[in-house]
């Protein structure tokens, strides 16, 4: 069986902990998270965890069953790309003499769709969301001209299949 | 002594008390029907103990020589009440020794509630004396753990603990406790746990995996039955018996299964696995369907994954949707309680003999005997063998005995020669293989059914890893008998040494102490035999005590375990020497 990528939701209680366990169950596996997103879901005192990992698909649903064991979570999916919308999101610093003195660097930031944060007498702040290889592509762009700073933050992804978390947590209030 | 009643004051609708968390932590112990605990103190736990001094009368605290062996006679109390075990230690090295038995009851499935002592709040990640992360070490051994930092917050977490460890899959439970929430004084007040949101330990019967899985029982012409604890943690004994009696299905048992089905059953056709029987090994890869009851497929069961029972249709019954899939995919999976699956399966399933199939079974053993088996129990040579001791112990106790083994060559011998009318009467670590385990687990095991034979099975290895434990068999005069197979060596180990790494004995020799004098020590009457016609004398001897007994038997120093699957082999290259 292939490797291929793998996004991971998971819904839990927001429990201090919980992350611990969820990261051992890959660590025991050897497989290392190549991204990961902890927030606020859309139900309320409901957390969604976001792991991207690449590993095969015997190994994800493996690891999926382990996740859902644990007591704080409420339940667990995994996707392939195809299946979801997603996107991360990345902040560029880059010294404010290039702003002025490169017109390129202009060019960049409008094909990339992507926006001035800040701009300080030393340094100004890109920021781009989208696909990781869109991030990539503009980071390429832009290191020519130096970066001083540079960050991506984890993947965040929403299912294009319904994940029917309320219903199930009537149901297990209700067993 | 300060009761409850006088301390009682009413606060809004609920009748509460103002207690200390100390005190709160004994009262939500009561209240979940505990009576015994394990354990030892220490600076961060000493006011529980001190409140424990003033409930003596109500909760019996058993002082342990090792933190260790707190856990393993929770486990040990555990496993043959069905009820939770309760072990508790200070902060730091106490809290760390008790990972040892949080591992071995997480992977084996045991109720077990741990309590451990904290520094205080603000002294949490200071570095501060006796301070360790327990939480953090525990987590992955345990199926849930909290750190308490607040009184207020001690009866609705003992709660969720105690409900956490015993539904669904059991499991191991550990609650920190950090010291200024022990002194905190708060309006007490308990309810049970009823149920955790985001925790579905239950899982509802399909009734169409119920039927899809008759259906293939039904039109079956050699179906195997592998049954394992989940048949005894779900209390389905009576459920299994009917469906194995009904189907004619022969049964075979892991090595935690063992006590769920009588020993003499004639449809019980003996233990799956790298020690197990001949016949249920070969057998499972030419079988068509595999019944797995209430087991994991423990790479100690399959061998092989690419060569196990790949003709097979495999139904799985389990309680944990992890399980399914996880080792071998199944092609029917009914998910639930053992008892629930097998009563709804009952009535679906036809009227069977199987008796050709059955035939094959007893042809398979009659090699077995012949090969392995006869010289194990009625050996002619001079030695003493391990096989003829338990044979005699089950002669001695008319099989009704509780085994308690340790792990190691004896524990094979145990669990294959061991015979058992009644459920939860083996008792030993099988996912873990913790050496020392049988010790302190006896003791546990005998408190949690004084009216039961406990005898403790042990090899010279595992027996010093808890010796200690002797001392609680002293102190509180628990009638438990014990074995030490003695044959001056790490039998296992040396087996594979012989077998797989051309007989180098590296560090498997013992030099043991004179075993005798350390039990009469500790003031246990105690027996050393190492000629054949002292052994049944003295079993019968041990058996018929009211008081603790040890008894030491010589036995062979390079005796092998057979059958044997070497590791990584297929279940049907099982060895018969």
């Amino acid at each position: 069986m292939e490797n291929n990528w793998y996004t991971i939701s998971v819904y839990s209680e927001n429990n201090v902990g919980l992350l611990n366990r969820i990261s051992g169950i890959f660590l025991k596996r050897h497989i290392n998270i190549e991204a990961l997103n902890v927030s606020k879901s859309e139900i309320n005192s409901v957390s969604k965890f976001t792991i991207v990992v690449n590993t095969t698909e015997q190994w994800v649903i493996n690891i999926v069953g382990q996740i859902e064991k644990q007591v704080e979570v409420i339940k667990a999916y995994y996707h392939c790309d195809d299946d979801i919308i997603y996107q991360e999101s990345a902040l560029f610093k880059i010294k404010s003499d290039l702003l002025f003195d490169e017109r390129e660097i202009q060019n960049i930031i409008k094909e990339n769709n992507s926006q001035i944060v800040t701009v300080a007498r030393d340094f100004f702040v890109l920021s781009k969301s989208g696909k990781r290889d869109e991030i990539n592509k503009m980071h390429d762009q832009l290191e020519p001209y130096g970066i001083m700073q540079f960050v991506r933050s984890g993947r965040i992804a929403v299912s294009k299949a319904e994940m029917r978390i309320s219903s199930l947590l009537e149901e297990f209030q209700h067993n | 002594m300060e009761t409850v009643k006088e301390k009682k004051t009413t606060s809004k609708n609920k009748k509460t008390i103002k207690i200390s968390g100390a005190e709160a932590i004994i009262h939500c112990l009561l209240a979940e029907g505990v009576d015994l605990i394990y354990g030892y103190p220490g600076g961060a736990i000493m006011p529980v103990y001190d409140e424990l001094y003033k409930f003596q009368d109500k909760l019996t605290h058993i002082l342990t020589r090792h933190e260790q062996g707190a856990t393993h006679a929770a486990q040990g109390y555990a496993r043959v009440s069905g009820k939770v075990g309760v072990a508790m230690a200070t902060s730091g090295p106490g809290a760390t020794n008790l990972v040892t038995g949080l591992a071995d009851a997480q992977i084996d499935s045991t109720p077990m509630v741990c309590i451990t002592g904290q520094v205080p709040r603000h002294l949490l990640g200071t570095d501060a004396f006796q301070e360790t992360d327990i939480i953090g070490i525990s987590t992955p051994v345990t199926k849930w753990n909290y750190q308490v930092t607040k009184a207020e917050e001690i009866p609705e977490i003992l709660a969720k603990a105690f409900y956490i460890a015993r539904s669904g899959r059991p499991g191991p439970v550990l609650v920190d406790i950090t010291k200024n929430a022990q002194f905190e004084e708060f309006d007490f007040s308990y309810e049970a746990c009823v149920g955790v949101r985001s925790y579905n330990p239950f899982p509802k019967i399909d009734t169409a995996k119920v039927e899809a899985a008759a259906a293939l029982i039904n039109s079956a012409k050699k179906p195997l039955i592998v049954f394992g604890q989940g048949v005894i943690l779900g209390k389905a004994e009576k459920e299994l018996k009917a469906v194995i009696e009904k189907t004619g299905v022969p049964a075979a048992w892991t090595i935690l299964g063992v006590a769920a089905l009588d020993s003499e059953h004639p449809l019980n056709v003996g233990m799956v696995g790298m020690h197990g029987n001949y016949a249920p090994n070969v057998l499972t890869n030419e079988c068509d369907v595999l019944i797995a009851i209430g087991m994991r497929f423990d790479d100690r069961v399959t061998g092989n994954l690419d060569s196990y029972a790949k003709q097979a249709k495999i139904i799985h019954f389990d309680i944990d949707p992890a399980e399914i899939n996880k080792n071998v995919p199944t092609d029917v999976a009914v998910l639930g309680n053992a008892k629930d699956s097998l009563e709804a399966l009952l009535p679906l399933l036809n009227d069977n003999k199987h008796t050709n199939w059955h035939n094959k079974f007893k042809d398979m053993y009659q090699v077995e005997y012949d090969t392995v088996i006869k010289k194990d129990i009625k050996p002619t040579k001079e030695k003493l063998t391990m096989g003829e001791v338990i044979e005699q112990v089950n002669l001695a106790s008319q099989n009704s005995a509780v085994i308690v083994s340790d792990v190691g060559q004896h524990q094979m011998i145990a669990c294959r020669y061991a015979k058992f009318n009644q459920t939860k009467s083996n008792i030993t670590s099988g996912g873990l293989g913790t050496m020392g385990f049988a010790l302190p687990a006896a003791i546990g095991a005998k408190m949690g059914a004084m009216d039961r034979e406990v005898v403790a099975v042990i090899g010279d290895g595992g027996y010093q890893m808890t010796i200690q434990e002797l001392g609680v068999i002293f102190q509180h005069n628990v009638p438990v008998k014990i074995i030490v197979l003695n044959n001056d060596h790490l039998g296992m180990v040396r087996q594979w040494q012989e077998l797989f790494f051309d007989k180098r004995y590296a560090s498997t020799v013992m030099v043991n102490p004179d075993f005798v004098k350390i039990a009469e020590g500790y003031h246990i009457k105690s027996k050393r035999v190492s000629e054949r016609s002292e052994l049944k004398s003295t079993i019968e001897e041990m058996l018929a005590s009211k008081d603790p007994y040890f008894l030491e038997v010589k036995v062979e120093k390079e005796d092998n375990v057979f059958p044997m699957i070497p590791s990584g082999a297929s279940v049907s290259d099982v060895r018969l020497k």
